[in-house]
């Protein structure tokens, strides 16, 4: 006599791991043919068969799309430009109120109406400088929010097995697969990373 | 009573353009003893070697914000307590503001802002300058 699966004490163990659930699956389908079956546990067998085939292909597919690179790497990635962008645009900025600080210097020295017209206009650059606060706030909530898709990510990656492959090999990457030079598309680099202008120039003189 | 303009005016934000934006603003309205932090905690620290005629100051930083701020000095039985005290910032619901009031902030100006915008709030709380 086969030993009998306690159904009820397992749904109350689960939630299971990816691998569990295989391990169960083919427990049963193992048991069932050493102990023989009539054409209703046929049935049963097949269906659970196709049940340990389905999620298995499920597996490949989610490890073949590459949904682990949303995690590991186009994440970081893309909060990682943000936080470029809040610090190009804080340094540029930055470069504008020095230049408006040195206009409002000269008028201040020569005075006159023109001049009190010119300090009015550069008041109102001033003014318009805080778009920089204003878009590093709102990046900074497109970066939480970001995270929190990533937290949710791992969670379901987790659910699904640990050995789900975290590289996108072999994924679709879009444009990548189509055209060759869509790898040398991307974009400004951060900072400390890329080459430098005399690093361009030097290169460039190596080929004379 | 006329406003001194030789007060010490306290201005609280984490983005330094901002702080700068604003000690520019006030210089331009003849403001020039201007003093900068970069969230509530090192306000309080500034509050406490010197006494400030105005405070300025964003919503959002950390690790304490602009209310936190607000509701310590209102809260608290030092000479700062009753400052004026002028909440400059991108958080523009309704509730932030009626929060901000009950807290016992004196006035209120959502970012964007310009300078007329600053000087009528200011005007405000102060008086006319």
């Amino acid at each position: 006599m086969p030993e009998k699966l306690d159904i009820d004490s397992l749904v109350q163990e689960g939630p299971f791991e990816r691998d569990e659930v295989v391990r169960m699956i083919d427990s049963v389908v193992r048991k069932v043919s050493i102990s023989g079956i009539d054409n209703e546990g046929a049935g049963i067998v097949s269906d659970i068969q196709e049940l340990g085939q389905i999620i298995e292909q499920m597996r490949r597919d989610i490890g073949r799309s590459g949904v682990g690179d949303i995690k590991d790497k186009h994440i970081p990635t893309a909060t990682d430009e943000l936080d470029a962008v809040v610090g190009s645009t804080e340094d540029a900025t930055g470069a504008i109120m020095d230049a408006c600080e040195a206009i409002q210097g000269f008028v201040s020295e020569s005075g006159g109406a023109v001049s009190d017209k010119i300090d009015a206009e550069v008041i109102k650059i001033f003014e318009a400088c805080s778009f920089q606060d204003i878009t590093g706030q709102r990046i900074s909530k497109v970066v939480g929010t970001l995270k929190e898709i990533e937290a949710k990510v791992a969670v379901i990656l987790d659910a699904l097995g640990g050995a789900i492959p975290a590289s996108s090999e072999g994924a679709d990457d879009g444009a990548a697969g189509t055209d060759p030079e869509a790898d040398l598309l991307n974009g400004p680099q951060m900072p400390g990373e890329g080459v430098s202008q005399s690093d361009v120039d030097k290169l460039l003189s190596d080929f004379d | 009573m006329s406003v001194d303009k030789d007060m010490n005016v306290l201005i609280v934000d984490d983005y330094k353009t901002m702080l700068r934006i604003i000690k520019n603003l006030l210089g331009q309205l003849g403001f020039k003893n201007v003093d900068e932090a970069t969230d509530g905690t090192m306000a309080l620290e500034l509050l406490k070697g010197k006494n400030y005629g105005l405070i300025i100051s964003d919503w959002n930083m950390e690790p304490m914000t602009g209310l936190e701020l607000l509701k310590t000095i209102r809260g608290s039985n030092d000479n700062c307590k009753s400052v004026p005290f002028i909440m400059i910032t991108a958080e523009s619901k309704t509730e932030n503001v009626i929060a901000a009031r009950e807290a016992g902030v004196n006035n209120y100006i959502v970012k964007p802002f310009n300078a007329e915008t600053l000087k009528q709030k200011m005007t405000s709380v102060l008086g006319e300058f």
